[in-house]
């Protein structure tokens, strides 16, 4: 029989919240996270909004011991390390499993789905603003090689790469499992979160710390956003922005920050008497395989995700009682997951709550998916879906019931998580209200 | 429910020493070295000026008509994953919709994945300067200039080209791969860790067939000053690129930053049966660790007898249901950095202990470390010594690092039968894995 895998802590760190408590309450309150741009000075750019995580005290609140140890780590690490301590407290384990033998550290290990470090920017952008030779339309390398030898550290540049995240986690929690990274555009922490599920089913690893976190935030990340022309412009309007299946809606709005999931096999975790929060029941991963550009115009990437994801948890669409939609307030997004839920669903489509909390979050790149899954688990917990806010006039093409505007009481016991990245990767999960018995 | 069988029925690679497995082994057998004075930008000025650099391709040529278009979205570590795939596509003689529009295809796309390792993919620096020109104000950069038009020197898609996911985006479009789609970003692990995570993909019924490795171009300046900056590379051979880079050797200065990319194909043995395929043979074992290092607050340099990597090694011994003894060969990660290597050289002793004559070949002085394809590669390698009975030289290692005892390679190619082999990989970072390849009965 395939193990069951539960969930046994969660921590994030996001524009509306330093702890999943805090944040939880400013959804159902509707609150909304975007605000002008502080990070870099973005009052030329298209857009001059985002939705930023303010005020670092959270580092401030974790031991001395690992903010001295992991002070270089970048923005998305030290995001990613705020979110996994929290969740580490949660679920009762030792602060660290080296020197210990009550858990085998080589059954306990990471899979993030966590983004690139955010680009040294005055100073990478200072080496290529000396570079570039007008008269022979050429690349002057020896000046590049001189400011940059001169302006970047050795410590910031690589704490960049994307296995950096990850890399924190282990070495703080002293774990000696399996220690992934991925990095699948807006689907990661979802992806992340899947094959660590599946590591654990298949007895690779007991515990996993999941989740993942993204800053993109910086002077050429929403450039490259801007330039696809993906991010909303409204700047005029910016506290409803965000606007998932409006008719208006005009492109995401940019976020930042780090969820965690601690992910743990059923046996371990009663063992351990740890509280269990909710368990994993589905997952299913996909490609579009069709355009770099575009999602497939029928979704049927999306689709089979969803689909694969309800067979692996052994379970028929009426099953589910809340989705929490990838509802990126793009054009394209908005309608073609409509279109997913509505060619595997069929009539329930209608009957069944669905909302996107980036309507108040924002878009939280490769931790979207982790810090949407977290909000799945409160539904659960508290039996309140999160609703979908600025949501005045749904556009005709999606006709679903978007939970708008306001926090929905109901039983909610199975929720199913979508997310949809860039260039066609597709992953959704299901996750239920726990029960010893299956 | 039983675990089903994978089996390995095409290999691909693409690196210094050219493109396609029998390209690069042939060379290996040769005696060659592909590790020259940088091509891809002027590196007068940068404290190494060697790479290992992989050839140049018209990718247009390369790739279905229908995916002309997204040519000029492919950066060149998106190139190099492509080229592998392609190399191991050809070599499993399956029919897709690339090679084969109008069909008979050999494959379910709904049960075909892709899984390729990638890097940080920084971008192309020539191209973000020229677009950073037009916004100056007294020669220095002018992010107001910039966000209200200076940006639009960029091309609307800039981004796309440097998303790591990209890398198994276009492959999944060229071969229309609509099954599991994953981009693991874990350096140099990210290739073997991709390939195990394929393993389980099929074993666990998710797919019947999954190209997996993994790619990246560290010959970016970027890369490189990154390497310079960090003191990992070799600054002192640049006017001897054969012996600039020397995994495991007492003399070694460091390593040498190359590009490159592998692909291993996986198909559910069952399946591979039906249709005929040559079969070169099976992940028997794999596992994955952290080499953690307790003291130092550099998380760059590993502790020192990589214990992490140890442990991964007597996992994926244990789940092949094999000792060390039954090794006949190891591929070990050995990049070329002093630290790296003799933390790994102590694990590897360790391990081996009853063992130690077991042929080990370190491959990195042939064409140098590339990034998140290095472990891909060296799998590819030493499936095709087991394919062909034979192990190239270890080059550059002629005094191994602190009296290493260690059986490499050093003396020329070994003849030997090869029934199990050994690949090893160490990320910077922390990462590392061990993956176990054995012959199919």
């Amino acid at each position: 029989m395939t193990r069951r895998v539960v969930i046994t802590g969660m921590g994030t760190v996001n524009p509306l919240g330093h702890d999943v408590e805090t944040t939880w309450k400013n959804l159902l309150e509707c609150r909304c996270g975007i605000e002008m741009t502080e990070l870099f000075d973005a009052s030329t750019y298209p857009t001059k909004f985002s939705a930023e995580v303010k005020d670092w005290s959270f580092w401030d609140k974790l031991p001395q011991e690992i903010q001295e140890k992991h002070k270089n780590a970048a923005r998305n690490s030290k995001l990613m390390i705020a979110a996994a301590y929290q969740a580490w407290q949660q679920a009762k384990l030792p602060a660290s499993l080296n020197g210990q033998d009550q858990i085998n550290a080589g059954k306990v290990g990471v899979y993030l789905g966590a983004g690139e470090g955010p680009v040294d920017f005055d100073n990478f952008i200072a080496a290529a603003a000396a570079s570039w030779d007008n008269t022979t339309n050429s690349m002057a390398w020896d000046k590049w090689a001189q400011v940059a030898s001169s302006r970047l550290s050795a410590e910031k540049e690589i704490e960049q790469e994307p296995n950096m995240p990850a890399a924190h986690l282990a070495s703080i929690f002293g774990l000696r499992g399996p220690c992934y990274s991925c990095l699948t555009a807006c689907a990661a922490s979802t992806q992340a979160i899947g094959e660590a599920t599946e590591l654990i089913r298949n007895g690779q690893a007991d515990i996993l710390v999941t989740g993942g976190a993204h800053s993109m935030i910086h002077p050429l990340g929403v450039t490259g956003f801007n330039r696809l022309t993906a991010l909303s412009t409204r700047n005029d309007d910016i506290k409803t922005s965000s606007r998932p299946f409006e008719i208006d809606r005009d492109g995401f709005v940019m976020a930042e920050g780090g969820s965690a999931i601690i992910l743990e096999e059923l046996e371990s975790a009663l063992k351990r008497g740890a509280t269990i929060l909710a368990e994993v029941v589905g997952y299913g991963s996909t490609a579009d395989a069709f355009r770099i550009t575009d999602q497939h115009e029928t979704g049927r990437g999306g689709a089979a995700a969803v689909k694969l994801a309800l067979e692996d948890a052994g379970m028929k669409p009426e099953d589910i009682d809340y989705i929490s939609a990838h509802g990126t307030g793009t054009s394209e997004n908005d309608k073609i997951e409509t279109l997913v839920i509505k060619s595997v669903f069929g009539e329930q489509a209608y009957k069944t709550p669905i909302s996107s909390v980036k309507s108040m979050l924002g878009h939280l790149i490769a931790a979207a998916g982790a810090t949407e899954l977290i909000t799945c688990i409160t539904a659960i917990r508290d039996n309140i879906m999160p609703p979908t806010t600025n949501l005045k006039t749904p556009a005709p093409e999606c006709d679903l019931d978007y939970i708008p505007n306001a926090p929905r009481k109901a039983q909610v016991d199975v929720c199913m998580s979508n997310s949809f990245g860039f260039g066609g990767q597709n992953n959704t999960i299901i996750i239920k209200k726990f029960s010893r018995d299956a | 429910m039983p675990n089903r069988r994978s089996v390995i029925t095409g290999i691909g690679l693409v690196n210094a020493l050219g493109i396609g497995k029998d390209a690069c082994f042939d060379a290996m057998l040769n005696g060659a070295i592909g590790i020259k004075p940088t091509v891809a930008f002027s590196a007068k000025d940068f404290p190494c000026q060697l790479a290992g650099e992989a050839p140049e391709v018209k990718m247009n040529q390369m790739v279905p008509k229908s995916h002309r278009k997204s040519v000029k979205l492919m950066s060149r570590d998106i190139e190099m994953a492509v080229l592998a795939a392609d190399a191991a596509m050809q070599d499993s003689k399956l029919n897709t919709r690339a090679n084969n529009p109008e069909g008979p295809i050999d494959i379910d796309p709904t049960r075909s994945g892709v899984i390729i390792g990638a890097g940080s993919m920084c971008c192309d620096l020539a191209e973000l300067s020229q677009a950073v020109s037009t916004s100056l104000t007294d020669g220095v950069f002018d992010l107001k200039k910039w966000g209200a038009g200076g940006m639009e020197s960029l091309t609307p898609l800039w981004l796309l080209k440097y998303l790591p996911n990209m890398l198994s985006c276009h492959v999944s479009i060229i071969y229309d791969l609509q099954g599991p789609s994953n981009c693991i970003t874990c350096g140099e692990s990210s290739g073997l860790m991709s390939i195990g995570e394929a393993h389980r993909q099929i074993a666990r019924g998710k797919a019947d067939m999954i190209l997996a490795g993994g790619a990246e171009s560290k010959v970016n300046a970027m890369c490189v000053m990154r390497m310079c900056l960090k003191k990992f590379i070799n600054t002192s051979s640049n006017d001897t690129p054969e012996k600039a880079s020397r995994p495991f050797d007492s003399d070694s200065k460091g390593m040498i930053s190359a590009e490159g990319g592998a692909i291993v194909i996986l198909e559910d043995r069952e399946k591979a049966t039906a249709r005929g395929a040559k079969i070169y043979g099976e992940i028997t074992g794999f596992a994955s660790s952290f080499n953690q290092s307790l003291d130092s607050t550099d998380l760059f340099i590993p502790e020192i007898d990589c214990q992490g990597t140890r442990t991964a090694i007597e996992n994926a011994l244990a789940m092949a249901g094999i000792t060390a003894k039954d090794l006949d060969l190891v591929v070990p990660h050995g990049c070329g950095v002093p630290a790296y290597d003799k933390a790994e050289a102590k694990a590897l002793e360790t391990v081996l202990k009853d063992a130690l004559d077991v042929p080990v070949l370190a491959t990195k002085s042939r064409f140098g470390l590339a990034g998140a394809g290095a472990s891909a590669i060296d799998a590819v390698i030493a499936i095709t010594a087991m394919e062909r009975g034979i192990i190239p030289a270890t080059l550059n290692c002629e005094k191994p690092i602190d009296g290493c005892k260690l059986n490499f390679t050093n003396k020329g190619n070994v003849t030997r039968t090869i029934k199990h082999v050994l690949i090893t990989s160490v990320s910077m970072g922390g990462q590392t894995s061990a993956m176990v390849i054995s012959k199919t009965e």
